[in-house]
């Protein structure tokens, strides 16, 4: 482990298998790493593989190959048992907030059952206290406890899911695009919460989204990710300053600028070459998806992927 | 200030910081919820309460049931002694649904009849219930090979005629309530295990599901937390609407003559006997087959109405 690398994920893969001897490479070949305390910002287009690797990193899904460390540890290599005992320390915040919470369950169940699996609260009595510690911390009223998820909105249901994520104190947080399917006058509601609990609880985030303005707001380094790859990485100032990769240059030039004179004059950059999709066939096909997958240190802490540094 | 009065209307006022004053939101009062908590199932019974259909139909089943249970105590005859003066009498104020060839009361016998015929119906629903669920649950959760093959198997099962092998098994088997049942659930369950088989693989890529699972959940609470509960639904529905079913096949059967035997009456094997004369004597199959289509028309009305309580977004 260097310096303070909580996170390491090396030569990541998950490839499924469609049928019909093709298989689609969700991820493919991806390394970073992630210190203690910092969130990442992670973007790209929908199916580019954000959310697989998110929930490979955490094994919900069973990697086709790589490693992921944490504190060390390379989490893959764990038997369910010690598997399980992990699991506190990483968790995750889902994107929909409508198909995030079982609808059967209160909001004291939602919260408590990750109590109840890791046996946290020794008491009925321990558990409502940490259930309402949990509510209260997150910004909802405790007296809600009692209630069903589809009597709350689509922000109070995301809170509700944070605090899920809290209950068992982890240290690392993948958000999966929490804030997409909000209004964008929750967003920032919800985004200034997750940094008040990274302040106070001394949290790392993975924060995956497509909205670059919000990732740029909330994290301190950003990766690019396309066709299940890794494209370019660099600290968040310098990403936005100094795309290299064409896709990054194209995303970024397609945030829209509250300013109509600049707006109107500024040039999107089109990606001239469609590159191949995701799917292939089994036994390896067309040329260019061979392309080299490394990536570059082209200045201090910024890389880029080989063919473009 | 003039109606034609061009002016902007706050033109000419001067305003300052002293002019407004903060009323203030209790920002933890905002959030409180007004509504009554409800949980889902009180919802859906609203939302059933609602259905003027579905609950007349409710309280049709639930009078054939209460009358299935005490309706032969009320009368001073019983189902099974003959009364050879008095056979094939029309509905009179002795026998109230009148006679049959034997001269046994059929106020009784019907409800003897509907009584094994809801006992029938009822048990196979049950049994269908517990095999479908378990066999559905297993295809489903586990998916992949173990979806495959055990799919296979049902598949083939359900692709031999069902009769065929109903009435092989009567013919070996002497002929009870029991191996009716037997008879019905051989083949019965295949539906209910696809339904549940679709509804848990729907599920378990629902994002709670994953959150339960990256908390550590094994699968014993997927399966009986999370995916069953939000799978009761079309469950209930499926049984709802399978009893029915049960009842009409096991009348069939015994119309056959291979249900129940003689003295024990089902409403199939009145009918059948009702047969030879009906045209003299149509109450004798008049009451039966009324019985036996009102209850299977409750059972399907209420079961209609059970799903669009549980499931509103299909109506």
């Amino acid at each position: 482990m260097k310096e303070n690398h909580l996170i390491e994920v090396e030569g990541l893969k998950k490839y499924f298998n469609v049928g019909g001897g093709k298989i689609v490479k969700a991820v493919d070949d991806i390394n970073f790493f992630i210190r203690e305390g910092e969130t990442l910002g992670m973007v790209g287009e929908s199916g580019c593989g954000k959310s697989t690797a998110g929930r490979t990193i955490l094994r919900l899904y069973e990697p086709t190959a790589g490693s992921m460390r944490f504190n060390g540890t390379d989490i893959y290599k764990l038997p369910p048992n010690k598997m399980k005992a992990m699991r506190r320390d990483m968790q995750m915040i889902f994107q929909d907030p409508y198909a995030s919470l079982n609808p059967r369950f209160t909001v004291s169940d939602i919260i408590g059952e990750a109590l109840d699996i890791h046996k946290l609260a020794g008491s009925r009595k321990e558990r409502k206290y940490r259930i309402e510690e949990l509510l209260d911390m997150v910004g909802l009223n405790p007296d809600h406890a009692t209630r069903y998820p589809h009597e709350f909105s689509g922000g109070q249901r995301q809170r509700i899911g944070i605090a899920r994520a809290l209950a068992v104190n982890p240290k690392f947080i993948i958000c999966d695009e929490p804030i997409s399917a909000l209004d964008v006058s929750i967003q920032a509601q919800v985004v200034n919460l997750l940094k008040e609990l990274q302040d106070r609880l001394g949290l790392t985030y993975l924060f995956i989204a497509h909205d670059l303005s919000m990732v740029k707001h909330i994290s301190d380094r950003v990766a690019v990710m396309y066709l299940g790859k890794m494209v370019e990485l660099a600290d968040s100032e310098e990403l936005y300053a100094n795309p290299i990769h064409p896709y990054t240059k194209t995303l970024l030039s397609a945030i829209p600028i509250p300013d109509p004179e600049i707006e109107e004059n500024k040039k999107r950059i089109i990606m001239d070459d469609e590159l191949s999709g995701p799917i292939h066939s089994a036994k390896g096909g067309s040329g260019i998806e061979q392309e080299d997958t490394r990536l570059v240190e082209v200045s201090k802490g910024h890389w880029v992927a080989a063919p473009y540094a | 200030m003039a109606v034609n009065d061009t002016t902007l209307p706050n033109a000419n006022v001067e305003l300052s910081p002293e002019d407004f004053r903060k009323i203030g939101v209790d920002e933890k009062q905002a959030e409180v919820i007004q509504r009554e908590s409800l949980s889902a199932w009180q919802d859906a019974w609203l939302r059933l309460r609602k259905n003027k259909l579905a609950m007349a139909s409710l309280v049709v089943l639930v009078l054939i049931i209460l009358a299935a249970i005490i309706g032969p105590f009320i009368s001073k005859f019983n189902y099974y002694s003959n009364d050879l003066l008095n056979t094939n009498q029309p509905p009179s104020k002795e026998h109230w649904f009148g006679t049959d060839d034997l001269g046994r009361d059929m106020f009784v016998r019907t409800w003897m009849g509907a009584r094994i015929s809801l006992i029938v119906g009822l048990a196979a629903a049950l049994i269908d219930l517990m095999i479908g669920v378990i066999y559905g649950g297993i295809m489903g959760f586990f998916g992949g090979r173990v979806d495959a093959i055990m799919n296979k198997f049902s598949e083939i099962l359900y692709s031999i005629p069902y009769m065929l092998v109903t009435i092989l098994l009567l013919v070996v088997f002497e002929p009870s309530i029991g191996t009716i049942i037997l008879a019905l659930t051989i083949t019965g369950w295949i539906n209910m295990s696809w339904i549940v088989r679709g509804e848990i693989m729907q599920l378990k890529n629902r994002e709670y599901v994953l959150a339960s699972r990256s908390m550590g959940a094994g699968s014993n609470r997927l399966l009986f937390r999370h995916l069953l509960p939000n799978a009761v639904g079309p469950i209930i529905v499926t049984l709802t609407l399978s009893v029915p079913n049960a009842i009409f096949s096991e009348a069939f059967l015994s119309f056959l003559g291979l249900g129940v035997q003689a003295p024990v009456a089902s409403l199939g094997s009145m009918i059948n006997d009702a047969l030879t004369g009906w045209m003299y004597y149509p109450w004798r199959m008049l009451f039966p087959a009324i019985l036996i289509s009102l209850t299977m028309l409750a059972f399907n009305i209420f079961g209609d109405g059970l799903r669009d309580a549980l499931d509103p977004k299909l109506k």
